[in-house]
């Protein structure tokens, strides 16, 4: 079997170490982990913030956490040497609902309560479609030299002028170990017998769809608006048949872990920590005809005051040194944007230094793809007709 | 002490109508107006302006009939489930728990003090692959081996009759206690055997609570979307979820307020019509 495409051996064992303090925060449900880290600020309260602060709202389980201490050990350094009091909210959960919170205060210009969001790169580019972003102060981020050459300028910011990526997230298929012993590699894997009924895909959907119409061989940096409509009422046939369970955001790591799923289009980084979790029990592989590469993007919006942008400023650029970055990746399991990092990586992990899913080779990074960038009105109707193949 | 007399009940209403005037009425208002809008031609994702486009509210209706009448018949369903176990829960609760009244009152409150949310989750495990329910029947093949009862109609009728079962205990507790005890008694001196004493004091004697309870269960539970959410499938959804949907997904407001004021105004159809039906009299 090529390593290539499953979790390797030294990787789940290196994981396995882990387990302990990554399966407390996971096991008490991502739900106890935000609302316990919701509870102790929530954002939008200090409007305005400090001078000498930055707040940060970031997806959950997306920043290395020491269980022990409770803190994030490179958010502390990054305090103690700098002097700036990092404010560290774990509730960007979803890009739609996160917008949908904070739109009407960015339109009045008014604290969102917010230094720097983490907005995946199709809601970074509405964000500065709208000018909800700020621009960066270049000489603030040296280290923005550092991103990997092929995420220094995607279409919605050529010369990243006002995001730098802050993990990549690869689509792909998960799935049981001992429900599907011979693995998923196509859409036909995926709806074998077995699974029927048990299978959950991502409610982001230009993951879930992108997956469906690289299997049905459509090159998705070009998708057509017959090709995407032809795989949604493929993805609502499956449904209405009874194959597709349910469609969901990060719920369905413990639909797999329940057994109420055996079979996921997921994100290699969530499955990545459940296979660890679990013995093994599950697996991941980029799908054969392809799969999704997107990325979730440091960016600083418009409210921000001038203290507040700096101070992101001076976080962002710390955290795009590659020792950071290494520390980081070691902890998220995601594709880490950091040129270097993967030397540091050598010095703390070796293990980790290999893997394909921190790590992409030139081979594997080939056969990811990015949807491509849709027009405000793409948008809209897209997402209504991939809503409504959901029943909504 | 200088203010003359009428003043005082005006005085009094204040703080209550200011409070719903700036978070019940200026919100109404707003959600109205934003109910007939239309994209800006050309304008960004969740762009729109005012054109007064009442045709919104037939097309969302049209384009969500199913999950209107799914939100109608599961709130149905749970009403009356709920009510068939709440009844004998009150019953033996007001008439015959003695001593224990007090804690068992404690208990039917008690899944209050851990989040609704929490509780749904739970059920969500309880009913799942690995809990104990489902491994259970199928071992006394009650089940197929592979059915399964989380994604179902039946998870999520189940999950809203647990999470009202409270709001339709309380109110049938409430008038069941009132009932004069020497009027069941008098209807024994007058030859009524059990059955019919309860037929004909007990029942119409907690009608009052019947009522109250029902519509507790029922108005939450038509507008819920946290149990289809949850506990259902895509071939469950509820309205609750298209307006979440609309709202946060597809950033189409317009919709999403449209469907509101729809499900609103056949809420309050239903109850009126059922109000009438069970007569006001009885609401106390």
């Amino acid at each position: 079997m090529a390593t290539e495409r499953s979790l390797s051996p030294e990787a789940r064992s290196i994981l396995g170490t882990q387990v302990s303090r990554r399966a407390v925060l996971a096991g008490a449900g991502g739900l106890g982990a935000a609302g316990l880290l919701a509870a102790c600020g929530g954002g939008g309260s200090s409007a305005g913030g400090d001078a000498n602060a930055v707040r940060w709202g970031n997806w959950p389980l997306y920043l290395d956490f020491d269980e022990a201490t409770k803190t994030y050990p490179t958010l502390e350094k990054f305090s103690e040497q700098t002097g700036i009091d990092a404010k560290y909210f774990e509730d960007y959960n979803d890009n739609d609902e996160f917008f949908g919170k904070v739109q009407a205060q960015l339109k009045l210009g008014e604290d969102i309560g917010y230094d720097v969001v983490t907005p995946t790169d199709w809601m970074a580019a509405r964000w500065i479609r709208l000018g909800y972003a700020q621009k960066f102060d270049a000489a603030n981020i040296p280290n923005k030299v550092n991103i990997l050459d092929s995420l220094a300028s995607p279409s919605y910011d050529p010369n990243r002028e006002s995001t730098l990526t802050w993990q990549g997230i690869m689509g792909g298929f998960g799935w049981n170990v001992e429900k599907n012993p011979k693995g998923i590699r196509t859409l036909d894997d995926l709806f074998a017998p077995q699974n029927k009924g048990k299978i959950v895909v991502l409610t982001e959907m230009r993951d879930t769809i992108g997956v469906i119409l690289l299997g049905q061989g459509v090159d998705i940096t070009k998708v057509t608006e017959d090709q995407f409509m032809n795989a949604v009422d493929f993805m609502a046939k499956k449904i209405s048949d009874g194959w597709i369970r349910g469609v969901k955001g990060n719920e369905y790591a413990e639909d797999l872990t329940s057994g109420d799923a055996t079979a996921v289009i997921g994100w290699s980084g969530d499955m990545f920590i459940l296979s660890s979790e679990n013995e093994g029990k599950f697996d991941f592989a980029i799908p054969e005809s392809g799969g999704t590469i997107s990325g979730d993007n440091l960016m600083i919006p418009s409210t921000a005051s001038a203290e507040g942008k700096l101070n992101g400023e001076k976080m962002i650029n710390y955290y795009f040194e590659p020792a950071v970055a290494a520390e980081v990746a070691a902890y998220v399991n995601y594709v880490c944007p950091v040129k270097g990092a993967q030397a540091e990586m050598e010095k703390i992990a070796p293990e980790l230094a290999t893997s394909e899913y921190i790590f992409p080779t030139e081979k594997t990074a080939s056969r990811l793809n990015v949807f491509r960038s849709l027009t405000p009105t793409e948008e809209t109707k897209w997402s209504e007709a991939f809503q409504q193949a959901q029943g909504n | 002490m200088s203010l003359p007399k009428v003043r005082v009940p005006y005085l009094l209403l204040f703080p209550g109508f200011a409070f719903l005037f700036t978070f019940f009425i200026l919100p109404i208002i707003n959600l109205a107006q934003t109910s007939t809008q239309t994209p800006i031609a050309g304008g960004d994702t969740g762009q729109y302006e005012q054109t007064l486009a009442f045709s919104n509210y037939v097309q969302a209706f049209l384009d969500n009939k199913e999950q209107f009448g799914r939100s109608f018949l599961y709130a149905t369903l749970a009403t009356l489930f709920a009510l068939a176990i709440a009844y004998p829960l009150a019953y033996a609760i007001a008439f015959k728990s003695g001593k224990f009244k007090n804690i068992l009152l404690v208990l039917v409150v008690a899944p209050f003090f851990t989040s609704f949310l929490l509780r749904t989750i739970a059920w969500k495990q309880i009913l799942g692959e690995e809990g104990f329910v489902v491994p259970g029947l199928r071992s006394l093949h009650i089940i197929g081996q592979q059915t399964t009862l989380t994604s179902t109609s039946f998870a999520v009728v189940a999950g809203m009759t647990y999470n009202f079962l409270p709001f339709m205990t309380l109110p049938l507790y409430a008038s069941l206690e009132r009932i004069d005890p020497r009027t069941i008694e008098a209807a024994g001196d007058l030859y009524a055997n059990g059955i019919t004493a309860f037929r004909r004091v007990t029942v119409p004697l907690s009608l009052p609570g019947v009522v109250a309870g029902t519509l507790l269960t029922f108005i939450p539970a038509a507008g819920d979307y946290v149990n289809a959410a949850i506990l259902g499938s895509p071939n469950t959804k509820m309205i609750g979820n298209v307006i979440e949907s609309r709202y946060f997904k597809i950033v189409d407001y317009p919709t999403a307020a449209a469907l509101s004021f729809t499900l609103m105004a056949a809420i309050l159809i239903l109850v009126t019509l059922y109000i009438r039906k069970a007569g006001t009299e009885e609401l106390v």
